[in-house]
């Protein structure tokens, strides 16, 4: 058992009239290997609670765990726990400052206290993970597009070869094919690696085709955490929080409803393809 | 992590104080910072208290908000009434080793705390009540007449507040840049000055690139709605004296007068 959040709650702007609980009571277990989404609309939390498993943010109430130690017990390695538990921000790219993009790549497994060679085997290990051309690695990170700006940063966090990755809408603004081809690599990654991954969207499409395991946040609490065939079930209550369930959803029940009784637990295109053949064909 | 910087931070409530115009204000805290400077006696002083305590009262801050502006000037505080204390020349009260407090050591140390921390609570008690954008029309319209002179008074006052609209939100990235960077492991807490420093530029270079960024972005928006500085340009609520406005001018006045009076009439103590 990788991380453990047990009853965690965090007040932003304590003792003051703008008082806001991001945190309700949350108990999440986080599991080695295991491929998780955590979604929820604007505010609701999700943020929050990824700061919180990195160690940068410290509950109002509760206890987090990693591997049994309490994040916050005495002697406890806070820096270790950084290398271990990767935190991919929001527009990661804003945090790019090196003159070129190899370096910046360095930064992480340099902080860590590792030699020189192999901070950068390291970082030309993870520039190639995230699929970033030779003729890129010394030019200035702010020549490159949006995309490749995008990948250099996640890569700045997996030179530190953490166990769990965490990433934080990690294909906002970007268009349909870059969102595809970062959302490929990290599945690729995990299948090569075996690293935990927690990706945070506020899009079912986006994590649908990929997770074991959806968290759906709403107003600090946690309203769903289950396989994500289960939590597309409950398609209704998904949109009374301003959510929806994969397109695929939606047309699987109209096709039940209306034509000929199909299977409704599928959660991507592909699968529902084959499903309604198959319904064809009984 | 930054979040507890409160300077020049506006407190959301509803007060006769919040509603007056912020030329009055500008004009009274101004007379206020002045009559703490022609008090000659304590008198003076029991007034000027007596006078912050009822607009504190009546502007619906808690106090606990005014104290906190109080911190930044604590250092300055300290020295100066200690340099008062000691340093003052006059009839002997008490000698420690080499350092003598004198008796005017004392009264002119404890009438400096005094003077300071008023000042700083009377003109924290005008941001506190006044929003930044409201300050800066308030500025503009009291500046106006130095435009016979040919000051750029409007754009002054725009640059002002475009400024102070930054403040929150540049926190909020250097906020967010921070943790980005903890997260990749930096370190901006330990090590000598140096180090310190030098641990400062995976912060600052982001900073400053999101900075001009965020400038770049502003000045085509403001542009795209044709703004072209302050020319011919009338406001959306555009600032009007009303009754309140006239009143607390009269009251300002009346206590300045006294404070004043008070000065003349009663001898030094």
């Amino acid at each position: 058992m990788a991380i453990i959040v047990d009853h965690v709650s965090y007040i932003y702007e304590k003792d003051t009239t703008m008082a806001v609980h991001a945190l309700e009571d949350v108990n999440i277990q986080i599991p080695d290997g295991q491929f998780i989404g955590l979604i929820g609309h604007t505010g609701s939390g999700k943020s929050t609670l990824v700061q919180h498993l990195n160690g940068l943010i410290k509950p109002s109430q509760g206890t987090l765990y990693y591997n049994g130690e309490d994040y916050y017990s005495q002697g406890f390695d806070m820096k270790k726990l950084r290398s271990k538990v990767g935190l991919v921000f929001q527009y990661p790219e804003h945090q790019l400052f090196e003159a070129d993009v190899f370096s910046d790549v360095c930064f992480g497994p340099k902080n860590l206290g590792l030699s020189k060679s192999e901070v950068e085997l390291r970082a030309y290990a993870a520039l190639k993970q995230v699929g970033l051309e030779d003729e890129n690695f010394y030019q200035s990170p702010f020549d490159l597009s949006g995309g490749q700006k995008r990948r250099v940063a996640i890569a700045g966090v997996l030179a530190m070869k953490p166990d769990v990755l965490i990433l934080d809408e990690p294909t906002a603004g970007l268009d349909p094919k870059g969102r595809d081809e970062i959302l490929d690599q990290i599945a690729r990654l995990r299948e090569e690696t075996g690293v935990t991954v927690i990706l945070v969207s506020h899009s079912m499409e986006d994590v649908a085709k990929y997770v074991d395991r959806i968290i759906v946040m709403n107003k600090g609490c946690v309203l769903f955490d289950d396989a994500p065939k289960q939590v597309f079930r409950s398609y209704q209550k998904l949109e009374e929080v301003g959510l929806a369930a994969p397109q695929v959803t939606y047309i699987m029940h109209e096709i039940n409803d209306k034509v000929f009784p199909v299977n409704m637990d599928v959660t991507t295109l592909e699968e529902a393809k084959n499903e309604i053949l198959q319904a064809m064909k009984r | 992590m930054l979040r507890d910087i409160t300077l020049g931070q506006y407190y959301q409530t509803d007060s006769i104080i919040h509603r007056l115009d912020s030329r009055v204000k500008i004009m009274a805290t101004m007379l206020f910072i002045i009559s703490l400077f022609m008090v000659k006696n304590f008198i003076g002083y029991i007034a000027a208290g007596l006078f912050l305590v009822a607009i504190i009262r009546i502007s619906h801050v808690p106090f606990k908000f005014m104290i906190k502006g109080m911190k930044a000037i604590l250092f300055l505080l300290i020295i100066t009434v200690g340099f008062n204390l000691f340093l003052t020349p006059g009839e002997p009260l008490i000698t420690l080793w080499k350092l003598t407090i004198t008796r005017e050591g004392v009264v002119l140390a404890v009438s400096m705390a005094i003077r300071l921390s008023f000042l700083i609570i009377g003109s924290s008690i005008m941001t506190l009540t006044t929003t930044p954008n409201n300050l800066t029309d308030g500025m503009e319209a009291l500046l106006n007449p130095l435009k016979k002179i040919k000051v750029p008074v409007h754009e002054i006052a725009m640059m002002m507040s475009i400024a102070l609209r930054f403040i929150p939100i540049l926190l909020e990235e250097t906020d967010k840049i921070m943790k980005a960077q903890i997260a990749r492991g930096a370190d901006f807490e330990s090590g000598n000055l140096i180090r310190k420093a030098k641990n400062l530029v995976p912060l600052l270079v982001p900073l400053f690139i999101s900075a001009f960024r965020r400038a770049n972005d502003l000045a085509m928006a403001m542009e795209a709605r044709c703004y072209r500085g302050g020319e011919n340009r009338t406001k959306m609520k555009p600032l009007k004296y009303y009754k309140r406005d006239y009143l607390a001018y009269v009251i300002t006045f009346a206590y300045l007068a006294f404070v004043i009076s008070v000065g003349r009439v009663f001898l030094k103590i």
